[in-house]
Order: structure tokens, then sequence, then C-alpha cells
């Protein structure tokens, strides 16, 4: 990490703390096109409460759609964040520091995007909670054998854990904004925020073991929650769902998938704010490798998928997937493959891996593929089922498009107001991994 | 007898380290180590108890285990559904929640763990301290009684304290 040499302690909260400047016309820019999308999803939203899921381009035998492909890829994306905070902190990656808190607040974004998809996907989602386990009048509990409701557990305990663990790995850096600025509502806010810390020896012991244990949490955690929406699918036995690859499967999918969406969204991050010095090509390096093993991981899947499907002899299984590569949905298969197997071939080349153009290139067509992949998984598995009287083709309706866009802007809206509000690079943490400032020159071991 | 602060701010991490073996050494114990990020050094020359953090994690784990259990065990008996010949209560379902609710209480208890312990011991008060703490300035706080403080002042200054600021606690 050469770049990162010429930095100093003052300089590095001097940098981090510049981002939080006033909005600037670029940022306005986005901002406001992206609340309008925002606005359009709430509105197609509406209108399929008002009118009724029949908008929503359901027909037989499709009744899981672009809704439950968003809620797949949306957790997926929020995985490789833990994976970076987390998994990463724990293996002491260096790689990670610089990059650690946009993947966090990626993470808990995506999870808050994600857990919008199934009650989108309610007929009548105002009783969406009647998926907790509660006393009520019915006397009826919820049926905890059901796959579903593990995902109501996982997913909920994973936005919590991670929010938790995205805002305490903040503290510090909140209170190094409080120190510095002037104007009184931020002061307060950011006072607030910062819980006091004053970063005495005392409050390091007890946040250092915490932030810890934390990691020691979020790591099965990341690792339970995409099984467990795996086994939405797998738990079924409709050809093309009903497999034991499943859970290892969507974790690497889902870890490929965010990593992508972690150099989308940090290349022009790094690029605007002049980060240069902070997320390095060594950074980015360290990223496409771990893009190369799961992108393999997950070629090696769709491989077995095929061979388990004709070794198995079973002819709807091989059916469903002689299907997904020649049928009606074949382009989308294909269009699967070329994203997520053959484009991140070049990444072998350390050239490619270094050439931030290229990453970036490389990582938006990731994006575009995995969410081809849950397309494909769970409606070309549902369209040809074992009676070929009941195969049907779905095509998505406006109204589906419409919410899907404006969950990509409901993203973005979150990411852009955290960019503008809270410290995006680790002030505390890039500390540590600079050289700590000595009157001696002989450097303690 | 009232106590004082006297804080003695620093620029470098080794100079830190030599006044608060100083001070450790001509008695003073009420000690109290600024600085603006984690540092292994500070931890090592203060030499405090271990975090108690993990207490809380642990058995904020185990009630989060205990309440998984509860929770699937006893509202499948209160109202019993009978599918062919498969259990009532069927482990290898609810070990998801269990696991679920483990990592749910444990870490919300961790955090609970954090915020009680950090604030265990009264909380520096404002004037003792600098806001270039989070920057990259080091500062040492020291508790002591008021007929202590001449003498405090002279290690902090003698050992290279930049700046000393007093005041009473």
């Amino acid at each position: 990490m050469s770049e990162q040499t010429s930095l100093t302690y003052a300089k590095v909260n001097e940098d981090v703390i510049r981002m939080l400047d006033k909005p600037t016309v670029k940022w306005l820019a986005l901002f406001i096109p992206t609340l309008g999308i925002v606005g359009f999803g709430l509105f197609c939203f509406l209108y399929q409460v008002y009118t009724g899921l029949g908008v929503a381009g359901y027909r037989h035998p499709v009744f899981w759609g672009v809704y439950i492909t968003d809620f797949v890829f949306w957790v997926g994306i929020a995985h490789s964040g833990t994976l970076i905070s987390a998994i990463l902190f724990l293996f002491r990656a260096s790689f990670r520091i610089s990059i650690y808190r946009i993947a966090e607040g990626m993470t808990v974004f995506a999870v808050l995007t994600a857990g919008l998809f199934p009650i989108i996907h309610l007929g009548r989602p105002w009783f969406f909670y009647w998926l907790f386990p509660y006393p009520n009048q019915r006397e009826l509990w919820v049926n905890f054998k059901s796959p579903l409701l593990w995902d109501v557990f996982a997913v909920s305990t994973y936005l919590t854990v991670s929010s938790v663990f995205f805002f305490v790995g903040m503290i510090p850096d909140i209170a190094a904004i409080r120190d510095k600025v002037t104007e009184v509502p931020r002061k307060i806010l950011y006072s607030i925020l910062s819980l006091g810390w004053k970063g005495s020896n005392w409050e390091w012991l007890h946040y250092t073991r915490a932030y810890l244990y934390f990691a020691a949490f979020a790591t099965p955690l990341v690792l339970s929650v995409h099984s467990v929406v795996s086994w939405d699918f797998a738990m079924a036995d409709l050809p093309g769902w009903h497999t034991t690859i499943f859970a290892p499967y969507f974790v690497a999918g889902a870890i490929f998938s965010g990593l992508g969406m972690v150099i989308s969204l940090t290349v022009p991050i790094r690029k605007i704010f002049h980060l240069e010095k902070y997320i390095t090509l060594d950074n980015y390096d360290g990223m496409a490798k771990m893009i190369i093993l799961t992108s393999m991981i997950v070629g090696y899947a769709y491989g077995t998928e095929f061979f388990m499907a004709w070794y198995s002899g079973s002819p709807y299984e091989w059916g469903q997937f002689y299907y997904r590569a020649t049928g009606e949905y074949a382009l989308f298969y294909w269009i699967m493959v070329a994203c997520n197997v053959l484009i991140p071939i070049p990444l072998w080349f350390k050239s490619v891996r270094r050439n931030i153009k290229a990453l970036f290139i490389i990582s938006i067509f990731i994006n575009i593929g995995m969410w081809f992949e849950r397309f494909n998984i769970i409606v070309i598995s549902l369209s040809r089922g074992f009676d070929p009287a009941a195969w049907g083709v779905y095509k998505p309706s406006w109204v589906e498009l419409g919410i899907t866009a404006g969950s990509f802007a409901w993203f973005f809206m979150f990411f852009l107001l955290f960019i503008k509000t809270l410290p995006s690079v680790s002030i505390a943490e890039m500390k540590e991994f600079l050289p700590v400032p000595r009157k001696e020159a002989n450097h303690h071991g | 007898m009232d106590n004082q602060g006297v804080l003695g701010i620093f620029s470098y991490i080794d100079v830190t380290i030599n006044a608060v073996r100083k001070l450790k050494k001509e008695g003073f114990k009420n000690l109290r180590v600024f600085s603006p990020a984690p540092n292994h050094e500070i931890e090592h020359v203060m030499d405090e108890p271990e975090s108690i953090v993990r207490f809380f994690t642990m058995f904020g784990a185990m009630l989060g285990a205990a309440c998984g259990v509860g929770f699937t065990v006893l509202t499948s008996t209160d109202w019993p559904i009978q599918v062919s010949a498969k259990p009532i209560v069927s482990i290898p379902p609810y070990t998801v929640i269990i696991f679920e609710l483990t990592i749910l209480i444990g870490a919300l208890s961790t955090l609970l763990g954090l915020l009680i312990n950090s604030r265990l011991r009264k909380n520096a008060p404002k004037s003792m301290y600098d806001p270039r703490f989070s920057v990259d300035k080091f500062g040492i706080m020291v508790t002591c009684g008021r007929d202590n403080v001449k003498k405090v002042e002279e290690i902090l200054n003698s050992q290279g304290a930049e700046e000393i600021k007093v005041d009473g606690i």
C-alpha cells in the first residue's frame, strides 16, 4: 500500500471529514433524479395495492417472479459487506480497511431494500406483521417449520446485527466529526450519535473486544442468511430447486454479486472525492481475486446442476435444465453464464485487476448477471414443473419493473445520504494501519 | 479529600507511554489515557483487567438460544397440528430459529455490554477532554488529591507534555 505511506493521522481526519461538506451540484444532480425514481416505484406499489396483485404479471404457474428475484438479489448484495467487514476482519486482511465502511453501509441499505420485497409480494401487504410470532386474537402461532418463516428470522436478525455492527464501528469516527464541526445543528447531531465517546483507554478496551465479538457473530450469520434464503427454494420438490448444493451455491453467488456492487460503488466515490490514497489499487486487486474465486464456485455450481440433472436420470430435472439452456428464457440463461463465468476471466491477469475502468465495467456485468441468475432459478423452474399441462411463460409487467427500478433508486438514495452524513472511510482503523507518531525513530515490536 | 484532574497532552506515543510509566512508578494509579486509535502499547502499559463484555456476549447468546427453544417448542405444543406421522416438535427446522435468536440476542447483549462498561467508570469531564484526541494527540488524565497536583504537573512537564490543564473533578 505504497500510496498510503504519505498519510498522517491529521490528514486522514481532514480527508474523510471533507467528504461531509455541503452537497455539491454533482451530488444533487444524482440525488434528485434518484428521489424521482423512488417516487415512481412508490407510485407503482400504491397502484398495485389499490388494484391488486394481478397487475404484477403473475400467471399460472409462476407466482414468484421479479419481486422474489429482487429480494434474493438484494440479500445477496448485502453479503459481501459483512464478508469485508467481519470475515476479513477476523482474518486480518489489510486490504479491507479503506473499503469496509462503504461495504457495511451497502449491507445495511441492501437488506433494507431486500426486506421490502416479501411485503410488496404479499396480496395484502398491510398484514405483513402476521409473520411475527405474537399472542393474538386468532390464537394461532406462526409455522416455525416453514422456510419462509426462517427467512423472517434470518433477514430481520441480519438487518439488526449488521446495523449494530455498522453503527458501533462508526462511533469513534463520529466523535472525530463532532470535534471538528462548528455548526450547532451538526454538532448536536454528531454529539448524540457519538454517545459521548472520548477515546480513553477504557473505552477502547471494551470497544475492541465488543467489535471482535460482533465480527464473530456476523460471520456465521452471513453464511446462515443466504443458506436460509436458498432453502426457500431447495425445501420444495420442484425440478431446478430441489438440490443440496443450493446453500453454498447461493452464499458464493451472494459474495460474488456483493463484491461486484462494492466495486461499482467505490470506483465513482474514489474518483469524485479523490480517495486514491485510501482506496488503493491493492484494495481492488484483493477484491478482484475474491471475485475470481467466487466466480469459479458459481460457474462450478452451474455445471454441477447440469451434471446432476443428467446423472440423476430424472426426466423432470433434465427437462428443466435443457429448457433453461434452450427454451423461451435461454437468452437470460446465457446472459447469466456470460456475465458471471466468462466476463470475469480477464481478472486472472494482474493488469486487468489493477485497471480501474476494466474492473468497473466487469463489476457492472456481474451485477446484471447475478440478477438474471436469481430470475432464472426462480422463474424458469416455476414455469416448467412436473406437469406439462401446467407449464406457462411469465413476463414481468411494467409495475414490477417500476418497483424494481424504484428499489435500485431506494438503495442509491440511502447510499448518497450516507456518503454526505457519515464517514465513508473508517478514520480509526486507517490510523491503526498507519505508523503511530513517535519521537524516537525505533519502532515498537 | 477533593480530587483534582490533571491533563497532559502529548504528540508522540512513546513519550506518552514513558509518562504513564513514570506516573505509575510515583504511585499515581488513577490514570486515563486518550488516543485517536486503539493501541496495544497503551493497553499493555495500563494493564487493565480483561473486558467483561465477553460475559454479556455469552449470556446473551445463551438467553437467545433459550428463547429460540421456548418459542418453537412451546408454540408448537400450544396448538399442535398433526401432519401424518410427522413430529409436533421437530428439531432440524427449529435449529434455524434457535441459531438466529442466539446471534440476535447475543449481539444486542454485546452492544448493551459495550454501552454499560464504557461508562462504568465516571466518564472524563468535558474540561478534561481535548478535541485533538480524536485527531492526532494523546492525553493522560491523572486524578489525584489537591496536594499532589503540583507533583503531577512536574512529572508531566518533565516527561514532555506539551500542554497541561488542571480542573476539579
